[in-house]
């Protein structure tokens, strides 16, 4: 008889596990994706759609046309899940019993833990992103403050890359003269990663993008129209654009499988629960210390599908194991971008900013849906 | 040999991006003052970045032990 496997999000992680699965198991996995809304979304678009370089309808499509005929889709809210008895409840329809588990939810944001923040623009939904460049198209003078209110955050690169391609933006309107634009950034660099930061610093300065470090955004008081940091900073802005708290999904905290923000305890380098058999959680859901990105769910979604298929085989398990690897593009404006590889026992590198990486990424985005999804890279 | 009593341990060795300061941020925004972090890194940079935010933020610097390949950051929220 066939392993019931459920899989909790239909993101890239979970339909490349789900596609990766079905594919791989000879029959041995019944496998089904639950996932609310039934629609996958290219996150990573939201970006180009805040600064008009994108168009919303581009960035989503149906999920049952992303997954294999032999995947079932339950479009549901997944409400809890009962381990003990390898059981999922529905907001709507009847419970799931699985025999392996994939917790591949993935975050939501919530400016509305930023206390004055639920104004603030931002880009990491389709709605902050559409707001913002309505906002943006209006904008004609003053000063545009970046921030970041919480971490982890989806995306680590983006904040610089919105600063980039708002200086884009900005300067095709003929309006660069008359606007300020500052970052803030959580840490004394541009980056997390100091190479990279050494790389990027510099191009900064050069488009007048103004840095500040060591600014982890508190408190934001929209009469005044100033952000306050954590470590006692205050800012003023004319328009605010902020990095939102992140945390796990609803369904994850009212089954008591994460940690108080939500994310799921794994092992970093078989992604099966900590506490729990038979669970496995992929991509941003987890709690590992590392980029919460589509490259990171795109290469763990590769080793829990493995891992499962070895299960419902009976097999041993295989001997790959998810070894930290991350891979992002980091837009530099002007036509130009760069990338950072690294994983758990590699530091991160960096080249110097090129067309070809736009181009690569432009590329990667364009193609997604015909690759990513189907589990067609490696 | 880490004498004070941890609230919240964190494995961030081998981890460069958000890294072992962004992580120490992150879970001293979300404590209680007089909570007590560890954080493991094996990063170089640590070392002076670490200390550094402790500083700026106006949190306290407990310890740092030096261990083979990796040192532990034990930090307090002051404040």
């Amino acid at each position: 008889m066939a392993d019931e496997v459920v899989i909790l999000g239909g993101g890239v992680g979970g339909t490349i596990v789900a596609n990766l699965i079905a594919k791989e198991s000879n029959g041995r996995a019944h496998v089904t994706v639950v996932d609310s809304s039934g629609i996958h979304v290219y996150q990573p678009g939201f970006l180009y759609v805040a600064v008009g370089l994108e168009n919303p309808a581009a960035l989503h499509r149906p999920e049952s046309r992303l997954l294999r005929r032999d995947v079932n889709l339950v479009i549901d809210r997944a409400t809890r899940v009962d381990p003990a008895e390898h059981t999922v409840f529905m907001e709507w329809g009847r419970p799931l019993r699985y025999d392996q588990l994939v917790l591949a939810t993935g975050s939501r944001t919530m400016l509305q833990e930023v206390p004055g923040g639920q104004e603030a623009h931002d880009f990491y939904t389709m709605e902050g992103a559409k707001r913002l460049f309505k906002a943006l198209r209006s904008f004609q003078r003053g000063t545009i403050v970046i921030g970041v209110a919480g971490i982890p955050y989806k995306c680590p690169p983006a904040p610089v890359e919105f600063a980039f391609l708002l200086d884009d933006y900005l300067r095709s309107r003929g309006i660069r003269g008359h606007t300020q634009i500052k970052l803030l950034s959580p840490l004394n660099r541009a980056f997390t990663i100091e190479a990279t930061s050494k790389l990027v610093q510099p191009i900064l300065a050069e488009r007048d993008i103004e840095l500040t470090g060591f600014f982890n955004v508190e408190s934001v008081d929209t009469v005044a129209q100033t952000v306050t940091s954590l470590e006692g900073e205050t800012v003023g802005y004319d328009l605010l654009v902020l990095v939102p708290p992140h945390r796990g999904q609803q369904v994850i905290e009212d089954s008591g499988l994460g940690d108080d923000r939500g994310w799921v305890p794994v092992d970093k380098n078989t992604l099966k629960h900590t506490r729990f058999e038979h669970i496995w959680a992929i991509g941003d859901t987890t709690d590992i210390p590392i980029s919460k990105s589509g490259s990171v769910a795109h290469y763990e979604a590769t080793v829990a599908a493995a891992e499962i298929v070895a299960t419902v085989k009976g097999e041993e398990p295989p001997a790959h194991v998810y070894d930290g690897k991350v891979m992002c593009f980091l837009e530099t404006g002007q036509g130009k971008a760069t990338t950072i590889q690294f994983d758990y026992d590699h530091p991160p590198v960096s080249p110097t900013p090129a067309r070809r990486w736009h181009w690569a990424k432009a590329l990667f985005n364009k193609t997604y849906w015909h690759t990513v999804p189907q589990g067609r890279l490696p | 040999m880490i004498g004070t009593h941890i609230d919240k341990a964190i494995d961030a060795r081998g981890m460069a991006c958000p890294g072992p300061l962004m992580t120490l941020i992150g879970a001293i925004r979300q404590g209680q003052v007089g909570q007590v972090f560890e954080v493991l890194s094996s990063d170089e940079g640590s070392k002076t970045d670490i200390p550094a935010w402790v500083a700026k933020a106006r949190h306290e610097l407990v310890e740092v032990v030096q261990d083979a390949g990796y040192a532990h950051f034990v930090v307090r929220k002051a404040r």
